[in-house]
């Protein structure tokens, strides 16, 4: 790990979150701290708005009413960015499809001139290898890889970072069962090398139950159930039980 | 169209701020440079060399037959640098840059690509809107000056070759020479320029505010090159008629 890796994450406080499309209501006044450090797990149908409230987190969407903090400070600050090293993967990873492989993992660094070219490539190197990419994939488009290959490149591109907060969004899905044990694996890694509080919003009941401090159900605009993975495998709401229930036989 | 005009203007002065930023920015514009470059400049070659042809091949009989055809070069020449230069590129160049930028942009907007810059705190507009309008603007006056070159050249063959017309070449040069002043290359290098910076802006801007999926990038292209294409020859009128009182006042 780099010398870098003494940071520490930062909590994140929202308070009545609320967001509409076109009338249509998504989030409806939602309340909900994460602590420093913590990995938190955000579950819910499709559709119920995971993905919209995880880019409020990180500024992509303006809410209609509510406050965001991250690390005590409004996420609407100017330059916060510059401030507190925030990344999200994206549920389909969002690359640089104009960049390869390696472009885009370094792209934080080169573009913001924080190492040299050597220094980056070699770390560049190092994440792929995290996500078990090898230096062939690098100089690869994205247009080349498979949707799996493609989220663990964001997800390296991500690593990059040495982020205070990160947010994944669906970080297993597409992902064979192996791989998205690795990933899940190296979540946790993450979380305890440099402390990271980690958002993810996933319908991976193992993922969210194997690694979460917490876990969150969101239902309708609104959290419904909140605890650690003991209290919401017996919590009586009755979505929630049939959600974590559902099986074929 | 008019209700975007504000959000144009916020893009431009956003731009305008990102300025000195170029410097940090030059590989990008000159990847740009190099792309406008290659993609237009055959077809400017081309075109060029046509409209001076044209030119000549229309009013030179007429001039001919007045007996003033020794005044061809110095009226081709001029149509050609004040209006015809800087207008057709600035029209090629939003055809064929223009759309590509705002499909490009709509691209990327469309697949999270944005959002994931801004996640990287990179700044859309410094990482892709300054280095495609500072490309533009600097390619497109380049480009104009390119094709005054071919175009009298077009004027000229026309002119020794069409039996109707039939005026040398010297003939046509001298005149060339004589009435075509520094102002009147100056005047259309103004314009291209402010029309450059219109297409990329505008471009830019349409990609950016790409909505609705894939289609949607069709849409702003379409909506990228017609906006731009207006804004040209509108802003044609209003450049020419506040140029005019420098038309001889340039002379050194
Ligand atoms: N930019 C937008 N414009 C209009 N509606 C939107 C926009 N973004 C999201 N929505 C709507 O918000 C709702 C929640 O979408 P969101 O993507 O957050 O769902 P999700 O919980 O992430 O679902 P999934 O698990 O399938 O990814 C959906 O009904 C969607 O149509
Ligand atoms: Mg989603």
């Amino acid at each position: 790990m780099p010398a870098t890796a003494t940071t520490t994450g930062i909590p994140v406080s929202i308070r009545g979150l609320r967001k509409s499309f076109g009338g249509e209501p998504v989030l409806q006044g939602l309340d909900l701290d994460v602590k420093a450090g913590e990995i938190f797990a955000l579950m819910g149908p499709s559709g119920s708005g995971k993905s919209v409230f995880l880019r409020h987190l990180i500024g992509l969407e303006t809410p209609d009413a509510g406050e965001i903090r991250v690390g005590g400070e409004l996420i609407s600050a100017e330059g916060i960015g510059d401030r507190i090293r925030m990344a999200m993967v994206f549920q389909s990873g969002g690359l640089l499809n104009s960049l390869t492989v390696a472009e885009n993992v370094g792209l934080y660094l080169s573009e913001h001139r924080l190492k040299s070219p050597a220094e980056i490539e070699r770390i560049v190197l190092e994440k792929l290898a995290v996500v078990e990419l090898g230096p062939e994939d690098a100089a690869k488009y994205p247009a080349e890889l498979s949707g799996g290959m493609k989220k663990r490149v964001a997800i390296a591109r991500a690593l990059v970072i040495e982020p205070q907060l990160i947010l994944f969004d669906e970080p297993t899905s597409e992902l064979d069962p192996l791989v998205a044990l690795t990933i899940g694996r190296e979540i946790l890694n993450l979380n305890a090398s440099i402390g990271a509080t980690t958002l993810l919003v996933t319908h991976d009941r193992d993922l969210a139950f194997g690694i979460a401090d917490r876990i969150g159900f969101l239902l309708e605009g609104e959290i419904v159930a909140l605890g650690t993975p003991e209290e919401i495998r017996v919590h009586p709401h009755p979505l929630l039980q049939r959600f974590l229930k559902a099986e074929f036989r | 169209m008019f209700r975007n005009l504000g959000e144009l203007v916020l893009l431009f002065a956003a731009t305008l701020r990102a300025l000195p930023r170029v410097w940090q920015e030059r590989r990008k514009v000159a990847e740009q440079l190099f792309d406008i470059g290659n993609a237009s400049l055959f077809m400017a070659c081309l075109l060029s060399l046509f409209i001076g042809g044209v030119l000549s091949l229309q009013v030179g009989p007429v001039l001919v037959e007045r007996g003033l055809g020794s005044a061809l070069g110095g009226l081709v020449a001029l149509s050609m640098c004040k209006e015809l230069a800087p207008v057709m590129m600035s029209v090629l160049i939003a055809g064929r840059i223009g759309s590509a930028m705002a499909a490009e942009l709509g691209s990327m907007r469309v697949y999270q690509e944005i959002d994931a810059l801004r996640t990287l705190n990179l700044n859309p507009i410094y990482f892709l809107v300054l280095p495609r309008v500072v490309a533009i603007s600097i390619a497109l006056p380049c480009l104009v000056i390119f094709s005054n070159l071919v175009g009298w050249l077009g004027g000229a063959l026309v002119a020794l070759h069409n039996d109707r017309i039939a005026v040398s070449w010297t003939a046509f040069f001298t005149d060339l020479q004589q009435q075509v002043e520094f102002g009147d290359i100056a005047n259309g290098l103004i314009k291209s320029f402010v029309f450059a910076v219109t297409i990329g802006v505008v471009s830019c801007h349409q990609g950016l505010a790409t909505i609705g999926g894939p289609r949607g990038i069709g849409r702003s292209v379409t909506k990228a090159v017609v906006n731009s294409f207006v804004l040209i020859l509108i802003m044609d009128y209003v450049l020419t008629r506040l140029l005019l009182p420098f038309d001889n006042g340039w002379a050194i």
